[in-house]
């Protein structure tokens, strides 16, 4: 099969569309999936054609839409659960992490959870509060859980793909600020693992390792910073639980220089997670301290602020700059 | 009609019907709900609710009425025209909340939704207040104990609790105040409104749970949320639930100001469903006909609030032409109030990232809060 281009949006769509096609144990649920389609318009569609008993529009409960996903996925199936926007999954919070994410070890492996939560994530939408947040450090922490994000159609596709067919709970952030960008998908491919790095830019003189919203950014960072005759190398993580550390070892002993970009809080985030294991494993091929950029210690600020929070080219660029100047 | 309808019953005043009032029974197949006032303007009477109000008092609501619906329209307005980020429109919701409103005392204490600008103006907040936080200045915008209306609060149930917290400080102070905690029909399904119930209900805590089910959140009509009517919820946790009549503005502040009274004279919380309808999307970003039939809004458009008491306003000759042409008049200029305050609104700060996280401040605020300020420093160097 050729190619096609199309959005995020279109390729989760999609990617559910076939799962649900594939599998008759999977299940859609969530606030608004149904008629709605969701409010991004994620599952447009899914209930006409595949019936309110597999699209399941919930009750406004979060904990109750994990809890009962639980309930399910103890039962054989394999509920897809989206959570409206990223601030309103602390309603499910209690679920996620003091059920779902413990149970396979609480009944010695004998029971799988099966549960992949969607949650839309991240800023730059000019949103109100609660709406453009980035808490994957929250469920990156727990064990039990994987937290996976994509960047970009294809992998939107691929990887909600593999966290379905995954045994293990997944956590699936999508970055809505890039839901309508486009870019190729071919479904006849055979993906990448879901939890491997990949450089989506080679370069030689520093290391930017981004997910999600983020990969876009860095990828604009480092052609600009080409124009001024700098060489930067991108990696997209895809995946904070599990992380691909070999993959950015790899890249660091080449490069020398390490650079981590995401929207969350740098303070105990993901980024200080690759700084710490990253300096362990390449002490003495680094030039420079491994960098962060990042949000603040500081609540999601009002829409009108938040070009001033959230990492954009300059953050990012003046960050290479200070790692280059070692 | 009341569950334990003994508890929330209110004195009646004797001069309280109207010569020709009726009492109204519910006709078959329509929900059973406190009414004082017909779709069709008809004064009615009710045999646990009633009120008996003066002329300028009915005019002061519909006055009420007619000033926040032309705010609500303009706030509409000014998020098409790009000066808001987003709008929760109350249209067609007026009545319930300027009748509960209304039914406060200043010492009562509110914690509203997201979409109670009518409460907020019954409370006093200047509704170039309420804002803010859409335009996306600020994350609320207005100190909480002036008006003892506190933050509009986004996280769907949430404050279901905090009310009752509060309900429980205001039995413990053993004052005499009331509190009144608002939400919608899909926010009755969150853990947090069911532990608000428990609580108010085993600490007999003075609150009012005022429920505007306007049918639908955002794509899911209230049947997605429940199989009872959701005023019957209150008696399995051993407290009053009424249904009224949530487009009857009298029906409404009759039976909030009961369950205040109840809950003041500690007899503990009490459900009220205000059955009303949203008339418009459920905000600006919203498509309702994705999921709902403009019939239905047609239906509910003949049940109007402000018309009905129109209507009554007018057959009883309680207020004249010069009344609605000054009301005009003054709904014109506090559109061009919100008009022009919006449109000047000043974008706050950057260094606003950084302000009040920490009541005794933070090392590491502090510190990130340097940087930034060197950081933005930097372009202004560069500038020169
Ligand atoms: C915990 C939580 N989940 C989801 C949302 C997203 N959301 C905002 S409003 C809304 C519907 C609310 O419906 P209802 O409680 O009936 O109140 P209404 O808006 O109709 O007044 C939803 C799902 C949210 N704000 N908070």
């Amino acid at each position: 099969m050729a190619a096609e281009k199309l959005s995020v949006v279109k390729a989760i769509n999609a990617s559910l569309r076939t799962a649900l096609e594939n599998d008759p144990k999977v299940l859609v649920m969530g606030e608004d999936v149904g008629k709605l389609g969701g409010v991004f318009r994620v599952t447009d569609g899914l209930q006409k054609d595949f019936g309110e008993d597999r699209v399941i529009d919930t009750p406004l409960a979060e904990s109750g839409i994990v809890g009962t996903a639980i309930g399910l996925a103890l039962r054989g199936y394999r509920p897809v659960v989206e959570i409206q926007f990223d601030g309103f999954v602390f309603p499910a919070y209690d679920q996620i992490v003091t059920q779902l994410a413990k149970m396979h070890a609480r009944a010695l492996g004998k029971i799988k959870l099966p549960v992949v939560i969607r949650i839309p994530y991240g800023g730059a939408i000019g949103a109100v509060e609660h709406h453009s947040e980035s808490p994957e450090a929250l469920f990156a922490h727990v064990a039990g859980l994987k937290v996976v994000s994509p960047s970009n159609a294809s992998d939107a596709y691929w990887m909600l793909q593999q966290a379905i067919q995954s045994d293990d709970p997944v956590i699936y952030f999508e970055p809505k600020r890039r839901y309508h960008d486009k870019s190729e998908l071919d479904r006849s491919a055979i993906p990448a693992p879901l939890h491997a790095a990949r450089t989506v830019r080679q370069g030689t003189d520093l290391t930017l390792v981004a997910y999600g919203p983020m990969v876009k950014t860095c990828l604009e960072a480092a052609a600009a910073a080409e124009e001024e005759g700098k060489s930067l190398e991108v990696l997209d993580l895809r995946s904070m639980s599990p992380v691909d550390f070999d993959a950015i070892q790899a890249s660091v002993e080449r490069t020398g220089r390490l650079v981590v970009v995401h929207e969350a809080p740098v303070f105990l985030g993901t980024g200080a997670e690759i700084a710490a294991r990253i300096t362990e494993r390449c002490f003495y091929h680094l030039e420079a301290p491994v960098l962060r950029v990042g949000g603040y210690h500081a609540p999601y600020p009002p829409s009108r602020l938040e070009d001033e929070y959230l990492p954009g080219l300059d953050r990012v660029l003046d960050a290479v700059d200070r790692a280059l100047a070692y | 009609m009341t569950v334990d309808s003994t508890a929330a019953r209110k004195p009646r005043r004797g001069s309280s019907k109207r010569a020709g009032a009726k009492t109204r029974a519910a006709a078959p197949g329509e929900p059973e709900l406190v009414q004082l006032l017909t779709p069709e303007g008809e004064r009615v009477e009710h045999p646990d609710y009633s009120i008996d109000l003066t002329a300028d008092e009915l005019r002061g609501l519909y006055r009420d009425m007619v000033l926040t619906r032309r705010f609500d329209a303009e706030a509409t307005t000014l998020q098409r025209q790009g000066e808001l980020g987003l709008w929760a429109s109350l249209l067609g919701q007026e009545a319930a909340q300027i009748g509960s409103g209304r039914a406060t005392r200043a010492d009562d204490y509110v914690f509203p939704t997201y979409r109670e600008h009518g409460v907020a103006w019954c409370r006093g907040v200047d509704p170039t207040n309420l804002l803010g936080m859409f335009r996306g200045v600020n994350h609320g915008g207005w100190d909480p104990n002036e008006n003892n209306f506190h933050l509009y609060t986004i996280v769907i149930g949430s404050q279901a609790l905090h009310a009752t917290g509060y309900a429980m400080g205001v039995a413990k102070d053993g004052a005499d105040s009331a509190v009144i905690a608002y939400f919608g029909d899909g926010a009755s399904s969150q853990g947090d409104v069911a532990e608000a119930f428990t609580f108010s209900a085993v600490y007999n805590a003075p609150v009012v749970f005022f429920c505007q089910n306007n049918q639908w959140a955002i794509s899911e009509p209230t049947e997605r949320q429940t199989r009872v009517p959701l005023y019957q919820r209150a008696q399995g946790y051993g407290f009053p639930g009424v249904r009224v009549d949530g487009n009857d503005v009298l029906a409404v502040l009759a039976v909030t100001k009961a369950a205040l009274e109840r809950a003041r004279t500690g007899q503990g919380p009490m459900l009220i469903e205000a059955f009303t309808y949203r008339m418009g999307a459920h905000t600006t970003s919203d498509d309702p006909t994705k999921y709902r039939r403009d019939e239905e809004r047609e239906l509910w458009e003949a049940k109007d609030p402000i018309l009905r008491l129109r209507t009554y306003l007018d057959r009883e000759g309680l207020a004249d032409e010069a009344f609605f042409a000054a009301l005009e008049t003054e709904a014109d200029a506090l559109a061009k109030r919100v008009r022009d305050a919006v449109r000047t609104m000043p974008d706050p700060d950057n260094m606003a990232i950084f302000e009040n996280i920490y009541a005794d401040g933070h090392a590491l605020v502090d510190e990130e809060r340097a940087q930034f300020a060197a950081y933005q420093a930097s372009f202004a160097e560069e500038s020169n």
